[in-house]
């Protein structure tokens, strides 16, 4: 199985990245050579198997936990948005959406 | 003044100093703020900010005149730009972070300041800890201070530049795939990765957060041992992974024998187990050679080698190269040009800015790996990647508990080869992938693991032994990277000039 340039318009738009036609080519080719490589997982026996997500479970179950839905944080909103690109009145600013 | 100059000593050495007074923490600070600046074209470090550092190092000498003494009070340090500072900007090595500033300091960050730690600054990485050269930081190539044409190895690559090159006695990495273990190796530092889930995520810029681990790298295993220390325990409230089990003095076993060994075989009774997927044609004779000598010292020390396998070595790479982005592409799809970080300068609407934005901040491999991220990730490949991934992760870390029946402890080399030249594998992803093959497997298991200077291979680069444990035996890693550091003077060598 090969990716096509048309599946990387569509990962790239699900991405929110914007390639140019000569980025698409070579992102084409580089993953194309990565799964070349992944194709080694299909000849492992996984019937059964549950995923492993956090590692230490395997040796022992790890509990997700859960805390009270209390406000642990103060007020910080200034210091918060400090970074942001585009900020008025302690609000995010971001384009028209609805005309 | 001590007639030591201050960029000579580690950690316990400075420590002691300026417990004793005879050195202060501004004094050690200046002189490490001076010599990191002189050895600015190294590009260890991205930022720093003299008046917080001095301002840190003046509370400390305030308790060190209280009376106070401490393993880390006053001592200066400094962090990879992956946790977040509030008195130093945060990038991350990306120009998608340029100028952050974090209105808090990671937990780790905020546990080395309690010890009395002082920051000298933040280190280059590679962007979002992605690579293994420091190639791909978007501010500054670093350079190996064994070879300033080389690399210094990654993602942890200005923190391994930073101490080596004798900038900073002692600094914190991180590690999802190797990036303290593979920069440590090549650059002659030992560093440590402890189990996954001991010390806290919170504050660390995420990349794979089932992989992510925080952990020290510094001159010899004891100072390890001490930042360790510090910087692990549970964070229970602020990190949704990090485990419930109370903190330890991994300085504990330091100097001590194993149970009923000697003084003269510290090691007696230590069973080390030796991959043979590890030995085999893909490691470079010169790295081999190196780590069978230090496992010659490791016999004379009492212990004994024994041979295991594990099987799935060569697997670990598209499992770990696919689980590792997906993480990655969900925890980037925060980057979007609204709360904080670039925002693109020209764009027609909302979904645009997003793009632009995205494409102008994320270099070459971050975008890379967002791809296959989102690709396995959507909708009618999940299965086939993704979950196949975790169920294979799954095996690979019961192989370990196979291997942990037969041993105690797993050695073997950190990466194939020597530093490579800065530029030689290019932007060629799967050239870069596969020199991850020995560090990926115990990442996947989550698996504590450490580099341990073990000698120089070709062209006088440094090599690293690679030492994992099981879960939760830092203490008997750092016991026996110790012992080994008693007998040897590998870890104490220093590039010529520095």
């Amino acid at each position: 199985m090969s990716l096509t340039l048309n599946d990387i318009g569509r990962i790239a738009k699900l991405a929110r990245l914007e390639l140019s036609g000569p980025q698409s080519e070579r992102m084409l080719g580089q993953l194309n050579g990565f799964f070349d490589i992944v194709e080694k997982m299909n000849a492992v026996d996984t019937t059964g198997v549950e995923p492993l997500a956090h590692p230490t479970a395997v040796i022992g179950e790890v509990a997700l936990r859960l805390r009270p839905d209390v406000v642990s944080e103060p007020n910080n909103r200034e210091a918060n948005q400090k970074s942001a690109p585009a900020v008025e009145r302690g609000l995010f600013l971001v384009p028209k959406v609805i005309e | 003044m001590t007639s030591k100059h201050i960029h000579e000593m580690g950690v316990a050495e400075l420590a002691a100093a300026i417990a004793d007074k005879q050195t202060s923490s501004v004094e050690a600070a200046q002189a490490l703020l001076a010599r990191a600046k002189q050895h600015g074209n190294l590009g260890a470090y991205l930022a720093f900010n003299e008046d917080a550092t001095l301002a840190q190092a003046r509370a400390a000498d305030a308790r060190v005149a209280a009376g106070e003494r401490g393993p880390l009070l006053g001592v200066p340090v400094a962090h990879k730009d992956i946790f977040v500072t509030r008195d130093f900007p945060t990038t991350a090595g990306s120009k998608m972070l340029a100028g952050y500033q974090s209105p808090f300091d990671a937990t780790v960050v905020a546990k080395l300041a309690g010890a009395g730690a002082v920051t000298l600054g933040k280190l280059n990485c590679d962007e979002f800890a992605m690579g293994g050269s420091n190639e791909n930081s978007a501010f500054a190539v670093a350079h190996n201070p064994w070879d300033t044409g080389r690399v210094p190895g990654g993602s942890s690559g200005g923190s391994a530049v930073a101490v080596a090159a004798r900038l900073a006695p002692a600094v914190t990495g991180t590690d999802t795939g190797g990036s303290i273990r593979q920069p440590a190796s090549f650059c002659n530092v030992t560093g440590i990765k402890p189990t996954y889930g001991r010390c806290s995520r919170y504050g660390m810029v995420a990349f794979a957060s089932s992989l992510d681990q925080a952990g020290p790298m510094a001159r010899s295993a004891a100072d390890c041992a001490t930042l360790l220390t510090a910087m692990a325990g549970p964070d229970i409230d602020r990190d949704s992974t990090s485990l419930d089990r109370p903190a330890e003095d991994y300085t504990a076993l330091l100097g001590k024998p194993r149970e009923g060994a000697s003084a003269a075989q510290p090691l007696k009774g230590l069973r080390i187990g030796l991959p043979k997927e590890f030995f085999g044609e893909g490691c470079a004779p010169d790295v081999v050679a190196a780590v069978r000598a230090a496992l010659a010292e490791y016999e004379k020390l009492g212990a004994t080698l024994v041979d295991i396998s594990l099987p799935r070595t060569e697997l670990s790479i598209p499992v770990y190269y696919i689980i590792a982005p997906a993480e990655a592409s969900s925890n980037l799809s925060r980057f979007d040009g609204v709360k904080f970080g670039h925002r693109a300068a020209q764009y027609d609407d909302l979904v645009d800015m997003y793009q632009k934005t995205r494409s102008e901040g994320f270099g070459p491999e971050v975008q890379r790996r967002i791809m296959i991220g989102t690709y396995v990730l959507s909708h009618g490949y999940y299965d086939a990647y993704y979950l196949k991934a975790q169920q294979i992760r799954r095996l690979i870390a019961q192989d370990f508990q196979q291997a942990f029946a037969q041993c105690d402890v797993i050695a073997g080399p950190v990466a194939p080869t020597v530093a490579w030249k800065i530029g030689e594998k290019g932007d060629d992803p799967v050239a870069n992938y596969l020199a991850d093959i020995f560090t990926l497997p115990g990442s996947l298991a989550g698996l504590p693991g450490m580099s341990v200077p073990a000698g120089f291979g070709a062209g006088g680069l440094p090599v690293g032994l690679q030492l994992l444990g099981n879960y939760f035996k830092e203490g008997e890693l750092l016991q026996a990277a110790h012992a080994f550091q008693q007998a040897t003077d590998w870890h104490l060598k220093t590039p010529e000039g520095f």
